[in-house]
């Protein structure tokens, strides 16, 4: 893979403790611009811990994490607009209509008022959420829901978008039409880096596969690579391999 | 094949510091307002409580405890009235602690869900996501507290205000819904949970009860009578019906109520922010 001089992420070194569990024990990651990298790992592996020092959410307590070249830590406000994030819970407002959670971000992100018309209705119309503008977001299904989030995400025009397991609970259709989307993203140029429990989608999605474990990377290749390296056909058997519990110590 | 979306355009510069604060402060703001509309059942909550309070405070007791709050007063309709002017301060303090409760569960809400979390990863003013609530509950609360002094204008409560005791009665209830609606704010961002933030606001709700809302604080014993009179609503309530009586202030009692207010608006200012930066996952 070309690796651009300026990654959409590089993370050197990156430490994070609870107290006295050590959850990223100088984890390494470059993800190149205009990829998807799937970041996979058991439950409590540091995924979304991983994602949140990315989003600004989170102080690391060791090494440097950088968005297109911004440290996180440093200049948490650039790295701000750069960025849009999906993550596991809902984040739209339950009370106000799609159409209001849209207007919400697109005056958040100071957008002058006929330019934040034009990309809200370009997203209505790109995620199919034409028919429930006026409908109020807890009345939306899961799969709508989860479609107005990444709307609101994508309202700013994100370079780097992080999305924390962003099928879960999905029915299959919702999570093709979900699929379609990020796909449609990266093809416009945006970079993406994928927490997900669902290997098939890594498998969908992602041209490079980071499997997490011990707080640190034990592999990162593209799907067809790991599986070739671990003679299968499924990443289940890969990660079923790479994360066995007590075998952090030999890889690491 | 899926068509690849526009790429990215890159966002405008937009303005910065205090503008942009002021900017995000407003859109907050427009949100808090914006639920209060789409979700009008709370606020008809907000003002039925201290009305029910009203009622059943007039006509179950008022006949009898009219004498009790104005000697020489004869039971029955005499009572009622009097009982009423005696106890509306304190019924207008519960309805602005009822909208505190409601500002709680609203922030905490926004805190649990996705919200909160989505404003931190944007370039957005920290100040205006709990400044949002902060504005849409002071609105909240003069409106409430307007319809409830409505209903009791209806019960045939005549107010002695003039224009001057209007003025001030406006500029004291806002600062008054200020402190309450940083302390409520305050108690969203803090709560783990909402069903923490609905109960810890409970004892705004239960103050005025414990003080001169409703009895003398000289009918109580001593030890209760202490507290009675320096806690911060006592001087908030006699505050509010020497404004709404027409008659003069007392400079001591205003002045401490006053005192409370600040104070109490910069703990709970200084509260919801670390709350609010407090790192959650």
């Amino acid at each position: 893979m070309p690796t651009d001089p300026t990654p959409a992420i590089d993370i050197v070194g990156l430490a994070k403790r609870y107290g006295d569990r050590t959850v990223l024990a100088g984890l390494d990651l470059t993800v190149p611009t205009g990829t998807v990298t799937a970041l996979l790992g058991a439950n409590g592996a540091g995924k979304t811990t991983t994602v949140s020092i990315l989003a600004t959410l989170l102080p690391a307590d060791g090494g440097t994490a950088r968005v297109l070249g911004h440290d996180v830590a440093r200049r948490p406000q650039a790295v701000r607009r750069l960025i849009g994030v999906t993550g596991q819970l809902s984040a739209v407002d339950p009370l106000l209509t799609v159409a209001e959670n849209l207007r919400l971000m697109a005056d958040l992100f100071h957008l002058p008022r006929a330019e934040g018309r034009r990309r809200t209705a370009e997203l209505v119309e790109r995620l199919g959420l034409a028919d429930a503008v006026r409908t109020p977001g807890q009345q939306l299904s899961g799969g709508m829901r989860r479609k107005l989030d990444l709307a609101m995400t994508l309202v700013g025009g994100p370079q780097v978008v992080f999305l924390d397991e962003p099928t879960t609970g999905l029915d299959p259709r919702a999570r093709h039409d979900l699929w379609d989307q990020v796909r449609a993203l990266v093809a416009g140029g945006v970079s993406v880096l994928l927490t997900t429990q669902h290997l098939e989608e890594a498998d969908q999605l992602a041209d490079s596969v980071a499997v997490l474990h011990g707080g640190r990377l034990v592999a990162h290749d593209t799907p067809a690579g790991l599986k070739a390296a671990h003679d299968t056909g499924s990443l289940d058997d890969v990660f079923l391999a790479l994360t066995a519990p007590g075998d952090a110590a030999e890889v690491a | 094949m899926t068509a690849a979306a526009p790429a990215p355009a890159p966002l405008p510069a937009g303005p910065s510091g205090p503008a942009r604060a002021a900017g995000d402060l407003a859109t907050m703001s427009r949100r808090s307002l914006l639920r209060m509309v789409r979700y009008p059942s709370l606020t008809v909550l907000i003002v039925g409580t201290p009305v029910v309070l009203l009622l059943l405070f007039v006509y179950v007791f008022g006949g009898a405890f009219g004498a009790g709050v104005a000697p020489g007063v004869s039971p029955g309709a005499a009572g009622r009235a009097a009982y009423l002017a005696y106890i509306l301060p304190a019924v207008l303090v519960i309805t602005a602690a009822s909208v505190a409760q409601s500002t709680a569960i609203s922030v905490a809400m926004d805190m649990t869900g996705g919200i909160t979390t989505r404003l931190r990863t944007m370039p957005v003013a920290p100040v205006s996501v709990l400044g949002g609530h902060v504005v849409g509950a002071v609105v909240q609360t003069l409106l409430a507290t307007a319809g409830v002094l409505g209903v009791a204008v209806l019960l045939g409560y005549r107010p002695g205000a003039r224009g001057p005791d209007w003025l001030g009665l406006a500029a004291f209830s806002a600062l008054f819904a200020l402190m309450l609606a940083w302390l409520s704010v305050a108690m969203g961002a803090a709560a783990r949970s909402v069903e923490s933030a609905s109960n810890t606001p409970m004892v705004l709700l239960l103050l005025p009860f414990l003080g001169s809302g409703f009895v003398p604080v000289d009918t109580m014993p001593t030890a209760v009578r202490v507290v009675a009179e320096h806690q911060p609503f006592t001087p908030v309530i006699e505050t509010v019906r020497g404004l709404l009586g027409g008659g003069p202030l007392e400079a001591s009692t205003t002045w401490t109520a006053v005192a409370w207010c600040l104070a109490l608006t910069v703990l709970g200012w200084l509260w919801a922010r670390s709350a609010y930066r407090r790192p959650r996952v």
